[in-house]
């Protein structure tokens, strides 16, 4: 008796799971609240929820996390300075250290107001054309970056205020939603005006845990998610974008930056220690001055050539690459399940692609090999033209950005104290962020707005459970 | 039957006198954790206090020397800068959990930022004319607003306030391997005697930064107090396993980040003989026992004030051995240990970072343990983290 009444609750119970796959619910998969993997998940789901290191590190690789964070959190400073290891700010900057914008290794918000400085905001420039390199064409006076701050008796080269547009819309079901658009006003041009058809593009400082894993996702795989053409018809393509890899002297697939126009870790590392600090390396030995910069700056100090050694930079990146990642904390609520139904059946899950594995890539074994959860592809898509910057970078368009990883994001508010997303920190909240999709993810967008409002909820939930 | 009922009785009643005595001891432990957290915020307070009182008299050195600069009246400056910053140092030990220190509005930052911009303050070797003092065109006043504004301008993340400042500003760059700074008080002299250019304009910044200083330590200070803010919420409205958790993560992150990892393993990893933090100085050895002190002020409920008089009540130590002795006694062997490997480094700790790195080598593992067995002692009296 006993054994044929368990027999039966396990077989009514399996039947009621299947009942609600059916109904709705998606159901939990083997090992996907592990976000990094095996090894670089991290459980502290307090204000270092970001920071942790990723386990199975070497000895080496552990001193070198420490390290590399120091390098990551300290403040540089003017040129020459006791501390020969920091000095070689500037001239001209975005801000004095990593941490600055990435607070707590998370992500920047953005000026709430005109009269608030950018910190964690920062503009990229161009021409029409493109470089030797394929790459933007900078502008002449300005440089590829527009740097708003200077150490003492140097001129920075503008500031940059900052409105927003409210604007509102309503759901089918008649419920009202309030969006909000930057403008942005170049003000205090201390270079004179920019060139005639300049082009800009803001980008916010992103989170940083699980970039090494992504980094050695095999090339192979991310394009095969690519679908330019749009073969299948779906009406999202996807796209890989190629780009100049300075230490190769080559092209090559770009998986970093809001337009995937970075490589690797090492290039976006140096490239941010050059174009955001004003630091010099091997790999980027000249200061970000144009040429005219260069001349009135000739007897400005520097920090030494170049300002930061092979030695640091590279444990700044080995500390990059061994964020680990937030494990989920909800994975198998049943609302947050609905949610991941949803996500799957609106397509958010086209791009947001939910899991691959990593390579062999690199010297970092407790990376390999690891099936992980970063709901991207890492790849371009058409965003439509309310997102567009109108600005090209490689192989993307103006109004093309890479799919933004979501592990992480509902821990933001956590870390960071704010839930500002998108390139710009235009949407307040994960919601606005969804109804700002357009292009490629236009489809999915609508679709999400004709959901029922327990639904929305169900579908957000999810989102702040990766 | 009669002794079956006895027996019953007795049993019961046993029970029920257990149980008593374990609600009452439950309630005891309750009642020990607030008076602890009572006295955590007492200590904290007074050590705050003496802080302030000690910038104080270091306040009132510099004002004495800067109306009348004499070598003595200097090296008064300096001896004060020191005893201040002995008492400021244990208040480290409060950091890292985001209370009124080093939350989004403390001024940690302004008033303990490391490194130093030291040129964007004054002459640098080689460039006697670099800093703010040295720029009376881009920059003619000299005030308080103007450095805050400058540093909202610059990231929020000042580097040209605060301690580090006031030491480069008396002691001038460490340009030498034995000893520390060298700047002449003459930096000071207006007119016949003087050195360096602009002296009207560096007393002024040294009286600006020190200044700040004072209101910086009084803003945490008053957070403390009573009637303070934050010390209401952290003793009324937090659960005692809440601020358990606030104080025992600080400290676990203060031993296994910031000491061992940040100021210490980092130096010997670089071999800079100046990636220190009292670099002008040469007091960091004497920063790192300072920031021990806190730490075994805070888990002993001890402070000893500068003028010899202790505040003491309710410790965490107590309450660890009473709630968990093996891992109370490990956290005890574990200070004795820290405190006997950093005594053993010898000074100054820029020339161990070069010849000595073993000693500090071995004082950092120490330390490494000893965060993780305050984690797990606080844990075992209630922290929750």
């Amino acid at each position: 008796m006993r054994p044929f009444v368990f027999t039966l609750i396990a077989m009514l119970w399996i039947a009621s799971c299947m009942d609600k796959e059916a109904s709705g619910i998606a159901k939990t998969e083997p090992e996907e609240q592990f976000a990094g993997g095996n090894n670089a998940t991290n459980f502290d789901f307090g204000q270092n929820a970001f920071g942790g290191q990723a386990n199975g590190l070497s000895a080496a690789q552990e001193g070198f996390f420490v390290t590399g964070n120091s390098f990551f959190r300290s403040n540089w400073v003017s040129a020459p300075a006791s501390v020969q290891s920091l000095d070689g700010l500037g001239p001209i900057f975005n801000a004095i250290s990593c941490g600055s914008c990435h607070f707590k290794d998370g992500r920047a918000k953005p000026p709430g107001a005109p009269e608030e400085a950018l910190n964690g905001l920062l503009f990229r420039l161009s021409i029409p054309g493109t470089d030797i390199n394929g790459g933007p064409l900078a502008e002449p006076v300005y440089g590829g970056q527009l740097q708003d701050k200077a150490i003492l008796n140097v001129q920075n080269e503008a500031l940059v205020r900052v409105n927003y547009l409210e604007m509102s819309g309503q759901y089918p079901d008649g419920r009202p939603y309030a969006l909000r658009k930057p403008v942005y006003d170049f003000t205090q041009l201390n270079y004179g005006p920019f060139a005639p058809g300049t082009m800009f593009s803001p980008r916010i400082a992103p989170q940083m845990p699980g970039l090494g894993l992504l980094e050695i996702v095999p090339e192979a795989d991310i394009l095969a998610f690519a679908d330019e053409n749009d073969a299948d018809q779906d009406g999202i393509s996807g796209k890989a974008n190629q780009v100049w890899d300075a230490r190769l002297q080559q092209m090559a697939l770009g998986r970093f930056g809001w337009k995937a126009n970075q490589p690797n870790l090492t290039q976006q590392t140096a490239g941010a220690f050059n174009g955001d600090i004003g630091i010099t390396s091997n790999l980027f030995p000249k200061d970000h001055l144009s040429p005219t910069q260069q001349q009135q700056y000739q007897n400005v100090p520097n920090g030494g050539n170049p300002e930061i050694s092979d030695d640091i930079l590279k444990k700044v990146v080995v500390y990059t690459q061994t964020l680990a990642v937030p494990a989920r904390r909800t994975h198998d609520d049943p609302t947050v399940l609905r949610g991941k139904f949803l996500f799957q059946q609106i397509n958010c899950s086209g791009c947001h692609r939910p899991t691959m594995n990593t390579g062999t890539d690199g010297d970092i074994e407790a990376l390999h090999d690891q099936k992980i959860w970063p709901y991207t592809d890492l790849l371009l898509h058409d965003m439509g033209s309310e997102l567009a910057d109108g600005r090209p970078d490689f192989q993307a368009t103006g109004t093309e950005w890479r799919t933004a990883p979501l592990w992480g994001i509902g821990l933001i508010p956590t870390v960071n104290g704010h839930s500002f997303l998108l390139h710009d920190g235009r949407a307040r909240n994960i919601e606005e962020a969804i109804l700002w999709h357009g292009g490629e993810a236009e489809k999915s967008r609508n679709d999400f707005k004709k959901l029922n409002k327990n639904d929305q909820e169900a579908l957000i939930r999810f989102v702040e459970s990766l | 039957m009669k002794f079956l009922f006895k027996g019953l009785f007795l049993f019961f009643f046993g029970s029920v006198l257990f149980l008593a005595c374990d609600k009452n001891n439950e309630d005891n432990t309750a009642q020990l954790r607030k008076d602890a957290l009572v006295q955590y915020a007492d200590l904290v307070l007074a050590n705050y206090d003496d802080s302030y009182n000690s910038a104080v008299v270091m306040k009132q050195a510099i004002d004495a020397f800067i109306s009348n600069p004499t070598e003595a009246g200097f090296q008064a400056c300096k001896t004060d800068w020191l005893k201040a910053r002995d008492v400021y140092g244990q208040t480290e030990a409060f950091r890292f959990y985001g209370g009124p220190i080093d939350n989004a509005n403390g001024p940690e930052g302004l008033m303990n930022a490391w490194p130093m911009d030291e040129n964007f303050i004054d002459y640098v070797q080689g460039q006697p004319n670099a800093g703010l003092i040295n720029s009376p065109a881009s920059q003619p006043v000299i005030s308080k607003e103007i450095l805050v504004g400058l540093n909202e301008i610059l990231s929020e993340t000042a580097i040209f306030t605060g301690w580090h400042a006031i030491e480069f500003l008396l002691w001038g760059q460490d340009l030498s391997t034995t000893g520390p700074g060298a700047r002449p008080y003459t930096d000071y002299v207006i007119g016949a005697g003087g050195t360096a250019a602009n002296q009207s304009r560096r007393i002024q910044y040294l009286q600006v930064v020190t200044n700040l200083l004072l209101e910086h330590i009084a803003q945490v200070r008053d957070e403390w107090k009573p009637t303070g803010a934050y010390r209401q919420s952290f003793l009324n409205v937090k659960t005692s396993g809440e601020s358990l958790g606030l104080i025992f993560f600080g400290l676990k992150e203060f031993c296994k980040t910031e000491l061992s990892g940040e100021r210490m393993f980092v130096a010997i990893d670089l071999q800079d003989q100046e990636h220190e933090h009292s670099c002008f100085s040469d007091n960091t050895l004497n920063d790192l026992k300072m920031n021990l002190l806190g730490i075994k002020n805070v888990y002993y409920g001890i402070y000893k004030k500068s003028d010899g008089s202790s505040v003491s009540g309710q410790s965490f130590s107590a309450l660890a051995e009473k709630i968990d002795r093996p891992k109370a006694d490990a956290v005890r062997a574990s200070l004795e240990e820290v405190e006997a490997k950093i005594n053993a480094i010898p000074a100054p700790f820029d020339q161990a970072i070069l010849n000595n790195t073993a000693s500090i080598a071995t004082a950092i593992d120490a330390i490494k343990i000893l965060g993780d067995r305050l984690e797990a002692a606080g844990k075992a009296i209630g922290a929750e983290f």
